[in-house]
């Protein structure tokens, strides 16, 4: 009778951390490979414990220069959708015009696109404007596909910002320009930053898109595609495991600088609904 | 800021403010003298607080004018004008912590030593020692004396105050009420008050005016609008009335003379907004007094009788219902002062005030009896 | 990834349309401010997607050496899908099934953070998106390690009988399946997240309340009122679902190939332009149509 009970109360638990069991089960796999003298270049099977993937991590240099260039189109990437998607954002949530469902569709259709869809439709449009593939066009592709979720980030962060508190600044002697410095911009970096790096991530690992449009410009994700054919150098799976623990200390950090600063940025309760009258 | 021209009467002219179809103020002129403490008293909806945000700045009017010292404010951009608002709900700064919330003003205006004013008006609101803490750390009453300071630092010639007290448990906005008033003295700055508390209203401002569909009902000191409502609508909003439809049948020297439901009574005519056709006749509910027979109505004093229908005990006083003849049901405030008799439901009474109480107001012909107080809205002064 | 963006939307408030600026004030502003990010969006997602539909109808006999004529050649749409319907057929049936399996995952993991974690719910969210921070082709590669014919899972299958002496799991579509599954979980688990947090637990409270069983009380209250976040989370996995070929590559072989595989190879290796486009666009028209059906049937078009 006990037993049965704690199992219904408990059971969705158990499913969910046998789920995330699942979910960590190739982050465990990947880690533990990083440290891995593969038996032969097509291997994937666990072979020997080394330290030399960790030490030599730019063994194979093509793979090292890949990432760098993986890192430095995501940067251009990222600063260019987040201007131009903030900049909509804010036309969005703060402006009226007219024409606003056309524009909605359009931001919206690039999330709900296949990739596929959108890489082979940008490689038909390069063609046939005889423009060279390479680092800039897989630029402007990422760029395309990461400004709608800049949009969608900074106006959730934006239209969940309490306007009277610009309307404060305003009635405390703010010019329009002193109001958006002092106090829309500090309150919506937040948002924007959350979405330079989510745009980032996607850029970085982006490879369906980037595999039509790339000419000969080896991403990092090209190039593990490339090698999953010839044979995986073992420092894949170090940058692998690099990755995923620089984001997580990101995210720790985020969270922990969060904290204090969402005691601070939740708007001051209001215990009765406002009554404008 | 603009101090050049002396601090002066506030005047709305002919102020319009429509939202596409929809009118929220209509045609509003008042004059709010200097000093002084005023309140804008109406339901959600009424148009005080789009009043107010013409004021500040915040809502362009569709016409009329704002005038401060006779200077017409209502086209300047709410950075240009002597006007600071508490808002609703506060809206402070949350990146901002309590110090800096409080010097905001002072800095955009390019003051740069805004150390000792800043300490001082938190000391004048009594949150010394509150500099440092970010506005989520402080209580609803501490971030609304925080909202009061951030305003009266400017020292602006107009005080707006949006439901400054909406937000703050029952005790605590009496406490506020007191402290506001306390310091509107003390700094002598014109407070414009809007909320939708008649007892804030009457509490804290010298003159109340009682809004309704962008429009002012009645203006005037509390006790005089209370005792002597201009309106139905008034006589309803603020406290409670027994609004009795009758007929003017003559006038008798200084006195009205009514029929209603077969009986006769009369009003002194100083206490008559109409003296023509179909009236209200009205007397509040604490003026009404109950006794068991006509033989023991007072001289002079005016009665219905009636069997009483409900007796709610609610400490200070026992409130009965009565009803009459015509099965209208007539509201009674007794004190519980211990002289008085009790009545229980079922027991024949009746309620007689003196002719002195009673007021007499225009009715529309067709418009019945108005008593019980109609569920949902504000009722009785001591709610 | 898009399943990050939903949840932030979610939480935020529907945007209303905003109060008009001032009369006469910044007339010209918003315009400003959208230009160069429509723009971007107008040249690069819907330009294109003109193209592609032009190069769907090019001269079929043409090359990319010689040049494409538009010959408004129609016939491309059926000598494709004559060619590549199975490879059609196989993306819808093994999205179709990973999304199946997504959900009796992905549902639980969702109600058990949203409801059940307390004060661990946002570690346990950090999990659910933390694999997405490693290389979605690193982590498909993982599984070829965990799948290997001599790895301990196939193993342990075959000791169980589960598996034959011979058995595989690499190279199957049990394999490419489970990839699909695993790779586009998180999007579905997130937005289903979103909903069922602000399920008000005195809800499932009074449901009990009022005699329901908690199943009943599932079917009638908590799955209604995730329906949001489900019809979100479904259409965020089944879209790139259908539409992936890394899976198929990787864990599979030829036999598993999906329509993705066709056209990577229509428009990277035999550079036939025309059937690739072709088939580009019966992908995107497929999944239109699923997707359309769906939320008709589901009740509702607000998640669009």
């Amino acid at each position: 009778m006990k037993i049965s009970r704690w199992f219904a109360q408990h059971w969705v638990m158990g499913v969910a951390l046998l789920v995330l069991g699942y979910l960590f089960l190739p982050i465990a796999v990947v880690a533990g490979l990083s440290f891995n003298r593969p038996s032969s270049r097509l291997s994937y099977d666990f072979n020997e414990f080394t330290l030399d993937n960790w030490r030599n991590p730019c063994a194979t240099s093509d793979m090292c220069d890949a990432v760098l260039r993986s890192v430095q189109i995501g940067f251009i990437a990222t600063v260019a959708a987040t201007a131009l998607g903030t900049l909509m954002a804010f036309a969005l949530v703060r402006h009226r015009f007219r024409g606003r469902s056309g524009l909605n569709v359009l931001i919206f259709l690039p999330m709900a696109t296949p990739e596929l869809v959108m890489g082979t439709s940008l490689l038909a449009l390069f063609v046939a404007g005889g423009v060279p593939l390479g680092f800039w066009t897989i630029v402007i592709a990422h760029v395309m596909f990461c400004v709608s979720f800049v949009v969608v980030t900074v106006k959730a962060r934006l239209a969940g910002m309490d306007r009277r508190l610009e309307e404060a600044a305003m009635d405390l002697y703010a010019s329009e320009w002193q109001t958006f410095r002092r106090i829309t911009l500090p309150l919506v970096l937040p948002g924007i930053v959350a979405a330079a790096l989510l745009a980032f991530s996607l850029s970085f690992d982006d490879f369906i898109i980037t595999n039509f449009n790339s000419g000969t410009t080896v991403t990092f994700p090209m190039y593990v595609w490339g090698a999953a054919q010839r044979g995986i150098p073992p420092q894949v799976n170090v940058i692998g495991t690099a990755m995923f623990l620089i984001a997580l200390l990101l995210v720790l950090a985020s969270s922990l600088r969060g904290r204090r600063a969402r005691r601070a940025a939740v708007a001051v309760p209001v215990a009765r609904p406002s009554s404008r009258s | 800021m603009a101090r050049e021209t002396p601090a002066g009467d506030l005047r709305l002219a002919n102020l319009t403010k429509k939202f596409g179809a929809f009118t929220a103020v209509d045609d509003l002129s008042l004059t709010i003298p200097q000093g002084s403490f005023f309140a804008l008293l109406g339901a959600s909806g009424c148009g005080k607080t789009t009043t107010l945000r013409m004021i500040a700045g915040l809502e362009e009017p569709t016409s009329g004018q704002v005038l401060l010292a006779d200077r017409d404010i209502a086209r300047l951009r709410p950075y240009k004008r002597p006007v600071n608002t508490v808002f609703q709900s506060y809206a402070l700064f949350p990146h901002l912590d309590i110090f800096e919330n409080v010097a905001f003003g002072l800095r955009r205006r390019g003051i740069r030593s805004v150390d000792q004013q800043v300490r001082q008006m938190l000391s004048l609101v009594q949150l010394d020692g509150y500099e440092r803490r970010r506005p989520a750390q402080l209580s609803g009453g501490q971030q609304q004396r925080v909202a009061l300071a951030r305003a009266l630092i400017n020292h602006p010639q107009v005080l707006l105050l949006d439901e400054p007290l909406g937000a703050l448990d029952l005790k605590l906005r009496r406490q506020m009420q007191i402290e506001l008033k306390r310091i509107q003295t003390e700094v002598g700055i014109t407070f414009v008050h809007v909320t939708h508390d008649q007892e804030e209203a009457m509490t804290m401002a010298d003159t109340v005016a009682v809004m309704n569909a962008g429009r002012i009902e009645q203006l005037g000191a509390p006790a005089e609008i209370y005792e002597f409502p201009a309106t139905a609508f008034v006589a309803n909003f603020l406290g409670q009335s027994n609004l009795i439809a009758g007929e003017v049948a003559g006038g008798n020297g200084g006195e009205i003379l009514v029929t209603a439901h077969g009986g006769r009574f009369s009003v002194p005519a100083a206490r008559a907004r109409s003296n023509q056709g179909p009236v209200h006749l009205g007397v509040r509910p604490e003026k009404l007094h109950l006794a068991g027979t006509a033989a023991q109505v007072p001289a002079g004093c005016q009665y219905l009788d009636g069997t009483v229908s409900d007796a709610s005990y609610v400490g200070v006083s026992t409130q009965y219902l009565l009803r009459t003849g015509w099965g209208t049901e007539v509201s009674v405030f007794a004190a519980n002062s211990g002289a008085q008799q009790r009545f229980v439901p079922g027991d024949r009474a009746v309620a007689y005030w003196d002719p002195r109480h009673s007021f007499l107001l225009g009715r529309r012909t067709g418009e019945d009896d108005r008593t019980s107080p109609v569920l949902d809205e504000p009722v009785g002064a001591s709610s | 990834m898009s399943a990050l963006a939903h949840v932030s939307t979610a939480s935020g408030q529907p945007a209303s349309p905003p109060p008009a600026a001032g009369p006469g004030r910044h007339r010209f502003l918003p315009y400003l401010l959208l230009l160069p990010g429509a723009a971007w969006l107008f040249l690069f997602f819907a330009v294109p997607l003109v193209q592609l539909a032009a190069a769907s109808l090019y001269d079929p006999n043409g090359s990319l050496s010689t040049g494409y004529a538009l010959t408004w050649a129609f016939g491309n749409y059926p000598t494709a899908l004559q060619a590549y319907w199975p490879q059609f057929g196989r993306s819808f049936l093994y999205a179709g099934i990973a999304l199946v399996l997504g959900l009796l995952m992905g549902y639980p993991l969702a109600y058990a953070i949203a409801q059940k974690a307390g004060r661990w719910k946002n570690l346990l969210l950090v999990c659910v998106v933390a694999p997405m921070f490693t290389s979605f082709l690193v982590r498909t590669l993982a599984w070829k390690t965990i799948l290997s014919d001599n790895g301990w899972l196939v193993g342990l299958l075959r000791d169980v009988h589960l598996l034959g002496p011979d058995g595989r799991l690499l190279a199957t579509p049990v394999a490419v399946v489970l990839g699909l599954t695993y790779n586009f979980l998180p999007f579905l688990v997130l937005p289903l997240y979103a909903s069922l947090e602000r399920l008000d637990y005195r809800l499932l409270e009074a449901s009990s309340d009022l005699y329901a069983s908690p199943l009943k009380t599932f079917r009638r209250v908590t799955l209604p009122l995730s329906m949001p976040g489900l019809i979100a989370g479904t259409l965020l996995f089944f879209i790139p679902a259908t539409g992936d070929y890394i899976n198929a590559e990787l864990l599979g072989t030829p036999n598993q190939y999906m329509i993705g595989n066709v056209i990577d190879s229509a428009f990277l290796v035999r550079l036939d332009y025309p059937q690739g486009a072709a088939l580009s666009f019966l992908l995107m028209s497929a999944i239109l149509a699923v997707v359309f059906v769906y939320l008709r049937r589901a009740g509702t078009e607000e998640v669009l």
